[in-house]
C-alpha cells in the first residue's frame, strides 16, 4: 500500500507540479445495452470525469429489424401488424397513424363511428403507455410500489384490448376505411365503470406517492433542462416539447378522426426539466381519460367500417349470398387494392410524441417506399446535450422521462 | 379531402409555394400540390441556403425538420431521392423538401440548420449510402457494426447476404452467408389483365408459333424396354384359354347376397311410399 501511494505521490501534473497532485483522466464506460434502466437495447458510451458526464454517445439500431424493407414487399393490409410491432408500448397509435396516410391516399371516407372507437382506443393506449412509462420512470430514480399499482391499469387495459381486438399487445385492429370489428356493449360499460372507479383510484394513489415527494423531486427537478429554443432546433414532439413550455398538440392543432370534437386540455411545462416531462404525462393521461368518456357519451350506432368494397372486405354473412362480395374477399386478400400513386407525410400525436408515416405509393398494391418517423431518434439524440454536466445517476431520470421504446427507435 | 387525416393549415398550399418561389428564386426546381400536401424540388447544392430561407423568411417559419427520409428510385439517372419534412409551428403546416443525388454526389448537411438532422442524416447514408458533406459524425446508426452495403436500396436482397449466430464450437458469434430453408418467394397478386409486365410459364407458347417436334433418333421396332424378355427365347405356351365366367376368375368378389336380381325392385324408378320418401 505504501509503495502504491509512494508511486502516486511522484505523479503530478506536468503544466504545474504541485506536491501531491494526481493525473486523472477521463474514463469512458458502457451502459447497456443489457441494462434495466436502459428500457430495452440501448447502448450508451458516456465519458465520465469521476461522477459528472462529460459526453454521450447513444448506439442504437440493437434492435433493427429492417421493418421498413419489408412493408415494401408486402401489401398495404400484411403492412399493418408490422406497426403493431414499432412501438409495442402503444400498439393502436402506430396502426392509427399507417391507416390515415393509406386513407389520405386512397381519399376514402370514415364512418364517424369508426373514428370514435379509433379515437377511444388511442386514448386507452395513451393511458396504457404512460403506465409504463410513469411506472418505470418512478422505478428508475428508485420507488417501487407506484410502479406496481400503474400495472394493475396496464393490465385493465390489456384486458380491454383483448376484448375489443383479440389481442392483448398486437391488435391490428384499424383498418383503411375504418376497424376490423365492433365492440360489444358491455365492453364500453364495462370501461365507462372503469374510467368511474377503478383508473382513478388507482392512478392518483399511485401518483400521490410521487409527485410532491421529496426525493422523487429531487431526482427530477432542473435535471436536464430543455428551453423551448432547444426543443425546436432539436425536433422534440409530445410531451418533451409540451414539457418545454410549447403547447403543440397535434389532436389539437391538426385534428383527424374527431379530435376536433373533443374537449381536452393541453398540459405544458413551465421549466422543462424531468419533473416537468413527468407530470406532463400524469396530466394528459387525465385528459385521455375525459376524450374517452366524451367518445362514450357521443358515440353512434352505425358500420364500423367504409362500404367501399374495393378497399373494405365484405362481411362474411354477405359473402355467402353474393357472388361479387366472395370476388372481392378473395380479390383484397390476394391482391389487396391498389392505392392510388402519390407522397404523403401524416404525422399523429402518439403516446411519445410526433410520430409520422412517409408514404410513397407507384400505384400498385405494396408500398414504394413506407418511412416511419420515429418520436426517439430525436429525443434520445438530445441526450447528450441534455445529459452533460448532470451526474451518472441521472442519466436513469433522464431516459426514463424521455419515454422510450427500441422497436420504434429502431424499426 | 374526405379522408380523416390530420387537418392541418392545408389552404396556405398555394400561398406558400407563391411565397416559396420568391423567397427560394433558382433554387427550386419545381413546386406541386399533390394530395393536399406541398412538395418542392430543390437543387442539391443550393440545399442548405433553401432551407434556411424557408426556416427564417416570414410567412414561410418552417422551425422544425421532422424527418429525412431517402428514397430509391433506381430507373433515374439520379436514383436516390432526400426528402426532408418540415413543419411549422406558428403556421401550423407542412411540406417536404426534396433533392435528387446519387451515391457519388454528396448532398450538403443541414446540421448547421437543424441539430436533429445529425442522425437522420446517418439514417439516410446508413440505408441508401447518399453520403453528406458537413455531417462531422457520418456514421452508420441503424445497421450492425460491421455492416456492408446499404439495405434500403432497391437492388439490395430482402434476406441480406449474411446471417448471424452462435456457434457452440468458437464460443462467439460468428458471420456467414444466409442459407435459406425454402427458396425466397414473392407472390405477386396482381391481376394480369391490369399490367402484370411479367411472362408466366407457359406465356411464350402463345407468342411464337408453334415448332415441328424434332424427329426421334430411334424406331419403334428398335426400341428395347429395360425389363423385356430376352429376344431369344419364344414368349410361354398358352395353353389355357382365357375365360371370365366365374367371378374366381375375374378377381369380383362373392355376390352381394343382398344384392340379388330377385330382391331390386321391378321398376327401376322410386316408388312413391306412405310415408313419403325423398321425392315427394
Amino acid at each position: 500500500m505504501s509503495d502504491y501511494v509512494d508511486e502516486l505521490m511522484h505523479v503530478t501534473d506536468a503544466a504545474d507540479p504541485t506536491t501531491g497532485d494526481v493525473t486523472i483522466s477521463n474514463y469512458t464506460i458502457n451502459f447497456g445495452p443489457q441494462h434495466p434502466a436502459a428500457h430495452g437495447v440501448l447502448r450508451l458510451v458516456m465519458e465520465l470525469d469521476g461522477e459528472i458526464i462529460e459526453r454521450i454517445d447513444p448506439h442504437v439500431g440493437l434492435l433493427h429489424r429492417g421493418t421498413e424493407k419489408l412493408i415494401e414487399y408486402k401489401t398495404y393490409a400484411q403492412a399493418i401488424p408490422y406497426f403493431d410491432r414499432l412501438d409495442y408500448c402503444s400498439p393502436m397509435c402506430m396502426e392509427h397513424t399507417f391507416v390515415l396516410a393509406i386513407e389520405k391516399l386512397l381519399d376514402i371516407e370514415v364512418p364517424i363511428r369508426a373514428q370514435y372507437l379509433r379515437v377511444f382506443f388511442a386514448e386507452l393506449t395513451r393511458i396504457s403507455n404512460h403506465m409504463l412509462n410513469l411506472g418505470s420512470h418512478v422505478m428508475d430514480v428508485g420507488a417501487m410500489t407506484p410502479n406496481l399499482w400503474l400495472f394493475e391499469i396496464r393490465e385493465d387495459c390489456y384486458n380491454f384490448f383483448e376484448r375489443a381486438s383479440g389481442a392483448r399487445m398486437h391488435h391490428n385492429f384499424m383498418r383503411p376505411g375504418g376497424v376490423h370489428q365492433d365492440v360489444p356493449l358491455k365492453l364500453l360499460t364495462d370501461i365507462a365503470d372503469w374510467l368511474d372507479t377503478r383508473l382513478p383510484r388507482l392512478f392518483e394513489d399511485a401518483i400521490s406517492l410521487v409527485a410532491d415527494n421529496r426525493i422523487f423531486k429531487q431526482r427530477n427537478v432542473d435535471i436536464a433542462t430543455v428551453s423551448r429554443e432547444d426543443a425546436i432546433a432539436w425536433g422534440f414532439s409530445g410531451p418533451m416539447i409540451r414539457a418545454a413550455g410549447i403547447p403543440w398538440d397535434l389532436r389539437k392543432s391538426q385534428p383527424y378522426d374527431v379530435y376536433d370534437r373533443m374537449e381536452f386540455d393541453i398540459p405544458v411545462g413551465t421549466r422543462g426539466d424531468c419533473y416537468d416531462r413527468f407530470m406532463v404525462r400524469v396530466e394528459e393521461v387525465r385528459q385521455s381519460a375525459r376524450i374517452m368518456k366524451q367518445c362514450l357519451r357521443d358515440m353512434p350506432e352505425g358500420p364500423i367500417a367504409s362500404t367501399d368494397r374495393k378497399v373494405v372486405p365484405p362481411k362474411r354473412a354477405e359473402m355467402k349470398q353474393s357472388m361479387e362480395a366472395l370476388i372481392h374477399h378473395f380479390k383484397l386478400y390476394t391482391e389487396g387494392y391498389h392505392v392510388p400513386a402519390g407522397e404523403v407525410y401524416v404525422a399523429t400525436e402518439s403516446p411519445k410524441g410526433e410520430f409520422g408515416v412517409f408514404l410513397v405509393s407507384d400505384g400498385s398494391n405494396k408500398p414504394y417506399r413506407c418511412k416511419i418517423r420515429p418520436t426517439a431518434f430525436s429525443h434520445l439524440q438530445a441526450m447528450d446535450f441534455m445529459s452533460r454536466g448532470h451526474m451518472l445517476a441521472d442519466t436513469t431520470a433522464i431516459l426514463g422521462a424521455m419515454d422510450i421504446v427500441f422497436g420504434e427507435c429502431d424499426r | 379531402m374526405r379522408a380523416p387525416a390530420p387537418a392541418y393549415a392545408a389552404d396556405l398550399n398555394g400561398e406558400t409555394i407563391e411565397t416559396a418561389r420568391i423567397a427560394l428564386g433558382a433554387a427550386l426546381i419545381g413546386a406541386v400540390d399533390q394530395v393536399g400536401e406541398v412538395a418542392l424540388y430543390v437543387e442539391r447544392e443550393a440545399i442548405v441556403t433553401a432551407l434556411t430561407a424557408l426556416r427564417d423568411t416570414p410567412g414561410l417559419e418552417y422551425q422544425q425538420l421532422m424527418e429525412i427520409a431517402g428514397v430509391d428510385y433506381p430507373e433515374r439517372p439520379e436514383r436516390f431521392e432526400v426528402v426532408y419534412c418540415l413543419l411549422s409551428l406558428t403556421r401550423n403546416h407542412r411540406l417536404h423538401v426534396h433533392v435528387a443525388t446519387d451515391d457519388v454526389k454528396p448532398v450538403p448537411s443541414v446540421t448547421g440548420i437543424w441539430p436533429v438532422a445529425g442522425w437522420l442524416e446517418r439514417e439516410v447514408y446508413d440505408m441508401y449510402g447518399v453520403l453528406f458533406t458537413g455531417n462531422a459524425d457520418l456514421r452508420r446508426i441503424l445497421t450492425d457494426y460491421g455492416f456492408r452495403g446499404h439495405p434500403q436500396r432497391k437492388d439490395f436482397p430482402l434476406s441480406g447476404f449474411v446471417e448471424m449466430r452462435y456457434s457452440e464450437e468458437q464460443k462467439r458469434v460468428v458471420y456467414q452467408p444466409v442459407s435459406l430453408a425454402q427458396d425466397f418467394r414473392n407472390f405477386d397478386f396482381q391481376s394480369p389483365w391490369e399490367g402484370a409486365q411479367y411472362v408466366l410459364p407457359g406465356d411464350e407458347k402463345g407468342m411464337v408459333p408453334e415448332a415441328k417436334g424434332a424427329p426421334t433418333p430411334l424406331k419403334a421396332d428398335e426400341i428395347v424396354k429395360a425389363d423385356a424378355p430376352a429376344k431369344s427365347q419364344p414368349a410361354a405356351a398358352t395353353n389355357e384359354p382365357k375365360t371370365t365366367e366365374t367371378t374366381a376368375q375375374t378377381g369380383a368378389g362373392e355376390p352381394d347376397p343382398g344384392n340379388q336380381r330377385q330382391d331390386k325392385p321391378k321398376d327401376s324408378d322410386v316408388v312413391p311410399t306412405k310415408g313419403g320418401g325423398q321425392n315427394q
